[in-house]
This record gives C-alpha cells, structure tokens and sequence, in this order.
C-alpha cells in the first residue's frame, strides 16, 4: 500500500512560561489509501492536536512549528491558505465527538449538507437535494425525505453524528478524520455507527485516521494503531499485534486497566499516578514518571525509535535492552 | 455476594414512580407526561453495591436524585435505616442527608471553584456537628486527604489545581467527611480516563471493605459495573428491565434489551470484531413511549403480543425479566 497521507517530525507547540510546549512533538505517521489507522492516548496525549495540525486547524496561540504533512505528495504545511481551504472538506474531511455543536441550530439539516456540497461542487439546488437525499440514505438515516426538512434538535444524537458523516462525505474525500465519533453516544448507538463507518470505508474506499481513547473501539475499526502519550508516539503496530502482544510498558498498562478484563472482586490493574502537565514533561521518555519497568536512562534519555518486527515501531529502553541492543531496523 | 433474604438491608426501594409533567400554553395546561421512573424497586444491603444501568434516558439518575428527594416522586416508598424518606419534614430530610451522599460525574461542577479544597472537605462535617472544634476538623480533613490518597498538605489548594482524577478524589473525600452508610455515585467515573477510571474504582472498592459503605452506582459502562457491583439492574424508558446478581446478568443475561446491550460493547479481543450492530434504531421518546413492551420497537425476537401488551418483570433463576419469554420460567 503506498502512503496517501505521510506525516514527519510533526512538531506543534503552545507558548508556556520559559520555554514553548511541544504537545506534539516530532509525530512521525503515514496512511495508506483505505486504511484505518487510530491514534490512541488519554487526555492530553496530543491525539486531537496532532488531526488539528494535519488540517492547519490548531487554535491560537498554539502553532506547527516544524514537520511536514504529504498528501499525495504535496505538503500541506506549504499551501497557500485558498488552496489550503480546498483541501479541507473536499480531500481531507473531519468529524468530531459533539455533533451539535458543528450544526447550526436554526437551519434544516438537509440544507447544511447542501451548503457543503454546493460550496465544492458547482450544482443546482434540486440536484444537491438529491445528492443529500441519497447521502442520508447511505448514512442509514430513515425515512431521509423527511429528515432533509429536520431541525438538529429534531435528531437523536445518534442521528446527528449520522448527518455529520453524510455533510464529511458528500465531496469524497480521500481522507477521513473522526475524533472520538462516538464518545458522547450511547453503547447500542455506538455499535451502529462503528458498523457505518466500516461499512463506508470498505464501500468508498476512504482512508480513516481514528482518534479515540477506547481501544474497544480501536479494535472495531483500526486496521494500525499509533499509541500517543504526553505528546509524543510511544508504539505503532498493527492492531491485532498491539492488541495480543503490546510491547510499550504504557500500552500494557493501557489494555490492563480496561475493567471489562477483570472478574468482580479482582483488584484493578492500575497505572500509578498522573498525565505529567506539558510543563513537567521529564527530558527522557516522558512515560519514565509512572513507568514498572523504569530503569536508569529512562528519566534523562529519550528512548530511540526501534523496529522489533515488520511495520512495527517502538520507543521504550526496556524494549530495547531486552532484544539486546538495537533491535532489527 | 448477592443481596439474600437473610441480609440486612440498608436501603429498600418500592414501586417508585417519578413524572414529570409537559405543561404547554398560557394556562400551563398539562398536556402529557415524561415518565422518567416507572415502578422501580430494588434493595441496597450493608456494603453492598448495587449498579442501575442503562443509556441516556432511562431513568437511572432521576432514580438517585428521587431517593435524595432532588426530585419529587409521585409515588413509592424509599425506606432508609428503617424510614421512608419520602415521608420526612424537610429537617429530618436534611438530617437524613448525612447518611446519603452523591458524587458526580463531573467534580468541577459540584466543588466550588474559590474555596479552598480542605473547607470544602470541612463544610459537611460543620453542618453536622462531626468534630469539635477547628483542630478537629483539620486533622479529620488531612487524613481523608490521605486516605484517598491526595497529600494532606493541599488542603489550602483551590480545585483548578487539581487533575480530573484528584478533583473526583476530592469529592470522595468529602462525601466520606460525613460518615455516609450510601455514596451514590452517578456516572462518578464515567469522564476519567482509563488508567485513572481502575484508581478510583480500586480506590471505592478499598473504603467499602474498611468502612462497610454501600453504593448505589449509576451508569451507562457495564465493564465498569462488572467490576465493582454485588447486584445489577438494568433500566430501560424508566423501568428495570432486568436485574440479578452481577455474575448472572453478565455470563447469562435474560432480556433481549440486556443482551443487546452487552454485545454492543467492543471487545478488546483482537480475534472478535465487525459484527452487526446488535440493537437497531433510538431510544423512544419517554414522553410517549411505545405501547406493549417498552422495547419492542428496537427488539430482535419481537412476538405479537410484545406490541399489545405490557410484560411485568418475572421471576426467574437468579433475578427477574421485564420479558415474556421469561413467563414460562415464573412460579407465581
């Protein structure tokens, strides 16, 4: 597969007290044509930074300061801002966790998604009526004739996220980024949009870049996995390899503490402590703090890169130590 | 584990019922009603948990609320430590409160941003008289502190110095300042990252052991109750649906709606994935919800009957089910 997306040393910052704070720091990622690949990390991993510094979209006083972000082998980070927007929407298209508050209440969703499409494709008012007709219809909305005419307060919020995906592909993208889709729905919901999403992306062959905290949902969907903590990767594998043999002493805690693992009455498998704040971030790995496996150079040395296995990269000096040096690259 | 006949309890709820009224127009004409709580009953023994879940809607929270009576229930009686707390005067009500309390899911929002975390700790015990004086009072302060695990030296800190998971430690501590028999906890750990999520449910589980706490957990995470409940039951458009013991629910639910709910969350193995949706469509409306069987709109193994007709829960081994395909399993 050759990468339609490819992100280096991505390297996003936000000024702090003495020094800027990179809250993503040197991201290194690609993504193939029709793959799903999710970015995992608990809050303040950096996960949604890093899709926000894909598409140019970082808030004020936060800025891309290094890094480079091929897209079909241009990079993104040099557009100018016209071509920039085209990019957005039409070949890289976003959905986030809160639906409602990317609609505008006071207009009918049938006529925010028509606004979308007309925005980039030149086409006449009837003929982007049915085009969100039959984009509602692919979503799985019922009885979408009805729904154009809706209001976002009509919606289940489930319906809501479903409007949301038909508005981010009415121009075909080649790229979707969902940013935890489905956190704020409920599980039986929850279950019918994974199902959506999948579908889509075996239908059109769109290529998903996953953000989420839930590696239940991770496993549902990713076809890779890129783990993320306190801004930096510390594992990229192939889900079922991450899933059955995580080799990161943080994605080991990670997959440990899910309470669906454990029996009642059994003691949580627990990570001690806290997300280090950007500020507090050690000069070594930045795991080092709550890390069972620390060991001398860990606090003071970043830990390299190193490729245990085909398509799997690693950043941890346990891992490195226990192959006995620097690991087959 | 489960609650037995033998048990003691400590809280028993029946045939709670709490509406609210849909008023329209200049007159406030009563037009319809939300039927948030409909006919729950459940008993809480000592230092037991028992888990209400169910999704957005179902009722669960307005459950909680109405035992604390922040919501007024038409009908039903919540029997606490031997009185129906339904049937108190506001300042027995208010005494009654000690014993009960709540944590939130979102502790910003229920500590108080501009007072420092130790006089929020403090507060409760004064109103309750628990302590005799200030030195009292800071002492018990710093080993609550210590004992959900915070430095006892930040008592004089303002919550926004906190982490989310600190903050919820806070509100423990609080809630433990006043010698509570029940913590209601809704959704208490339900915006907590993983890793932080296994503290506090280690965290609950260990007071329960040492003080013989019990805990009416709310919520919409079923991994999470696995872990932590004795006895679950779970709602659906205001009523239980089904309930039992924890073990029995999981390994062998009864009701179509539970199994439903359980095959909908993701299985982190990574040799299991890209089923079907289990459970199709919305939630109704509880303003005006489906006749017959609240569920028969969204159930697999609909029957003729389901649409006419509503089920009562029935017994059955190891619990009860809102479902007529339990009818046959019901002695009674």
């Amino acid at each position: 597969m050759s990468a339609l997306l490819e992100v280096r040393n991505l390297r996003t910052t936000f000024p702090g007290a003495l020094r800027p704070l990179p809250v993503v720091d040197d991201i290194s990622f690609s993504l193939a044509r029709g793959e799903v690949l999710a970015l995992v990390g608990e809050s303040g991993s950096g996960k949604s930074m890093t899709a926000l510094s894909i598409l140019r979209l970082v808030p004020k006083p936060g800025q891309v300061v290094a890094g480079e972000v091929m897209l079909a082998g241009e990079d993104l980070l040099q557009l100018p801002v016209t071509q920039m927007r085209r990019v957005r929407g039409a070949r890289i298209a976003m959905i986030f966790q809160e639906p409602m508050t990317c609609l505008n209440p006071v207009v009918t969703v049938g006529a925010q998604v028509m606004e979308a499409i007309q925005l980039h494709d030149s086409m006449s008012k009837v003929d982007a009526r049915a085009r969100t007709r039959e984009l509602f219809a692919e979503v799985g909305i019922p009885d979408p004739d009805a729904r154009l005419d809706a209001y976002p307060h009509h919606l289940s919020g489930g319906l809501k996220q479903r409007v949301m995906i038909a508005m981010a592909l009415s121009t075909r993208p080649e790229i979707l980024i969902a940013d935890e889709p489905t956190t704020a729905l409920d599980v039986t919901i929850q279950a019918q949009i994974l199902a959506l999403l999948r579908n889509l992306q075996r239908d059109r062959g769109t290529a998903i870049l996953l953000i989420t905290h839930d590696l239940g949902i991770v496993n549902e969907l990713a076809d890779r996995v890129a783990v993320m903590y306190a801004g930096r990767l510390v594992e990229v594998a192939e889900r079922k390899a991450l899933l059955s043999d995580p080799l990161h002493p943080y994605t080991q805690g990670l997959l440990r503490s899910i309470p669906a693992l454990s029996r009642a009455g059994e003691r949580l498998p627990e990570i001690p402590g806290v997300v280090p704040s950007p500020d507090q971030w050690p000069a070594g790995c930045r795991f080092s703090t709550r890390c069972p496996l620390r060991f001398e150079p860990c606090a003071e040395l970043f830990p390299e890169e190193i490729r245990p296995a085909a398509g799997r990269r690693v950043w941890c000096h346990e891992v490195e130590r226990s192959m006995g040096g620097k690991g087959a690259s | 584990m489960s609650v037995s006949a033998e048990t003691p309890t400590l809280l028993r709820v029946s045939g709670l019922q709490t509406w609210y009224p849909i008023r329209k127009g200049l007159m406030r004409r009563l037009v319809g009603w939300v039927q948030a709580v409909s006919d729950v009953s459940f008993e809480i023994g000592p230092g037991q948990t028992f888990a209400l879940v169910g999704e957005s809607g179902c009722g669960k929270t307005t459950v909680g609320r109405s035992l604390l009576r922040l919501e007024s229930p038409q009908k039903g009686e919540v029997h606490f430590e031997g009185r129906d707390l339904l049937k108190l005067d506001s300042d027995s009500m208010r005494a009654a409160r000690q014993h009960i309390q709540i944590i939130f899911q979102d502790p910003m929002a229920s500590l108080d941003p501009r007072m420092r975390i130790g006089d929020q700790i403090a507060e409760g015990m004064k109103s309750f008289g628990i302590g005799a004086d200030e030195r009292e009072r800071v002492d018990r302060v710093r080993a609550l502190l210590e004992r959900v695990q915070l430095d006892p030296d930040t008592m004089d800190r303002y919550p926004h110095e906190f982490s989310g998971g600190q903050r919820q430690r806070i509100c423990i501590a609080r809630a433990l300042a006043v010698e509570p028999r029940l913590i209601v906890c809704d959704e208490s750990v339900s915006a907590l990252d993983v890793s932080i999520q296994a503290q506090i449910l280690n965290l609950l589980r260990e007071l329960q052991d040492e003080l013989g706490l019990s805990y009416l957990f709310i919520t919409h995470d079923l991994s999470v109750v696995r872990h932590l409940a004795h006895e679950v039951a779970v709602m659906y458009l205001g009523k239980i649906v089904e309930q039992g013991p924890t073990e029995r629910i999981f390994d062998a639910p009864a009701h179509p709606y539970t199994k439903g709910l359980l095959a909908s969350i993701p299985s982190i193995d990574p040799e299991r994935r890209g089923g079907a949706p289990p459970v199709l469509g919305d939630v109704p409306s509880p303003s005006d919800p489906p006749a017959g069987c609240h569920f028969h709109t969204r159930c697999g193994v609909v029957m003729d009957r389901c649409r006419r007709q509503a089920p009562r829960l029935f017994e059955i081994e190891g619990g009860r089910s809102r479902c007529f395909l339990a009818e046959h399993s019901d002695p009674t």
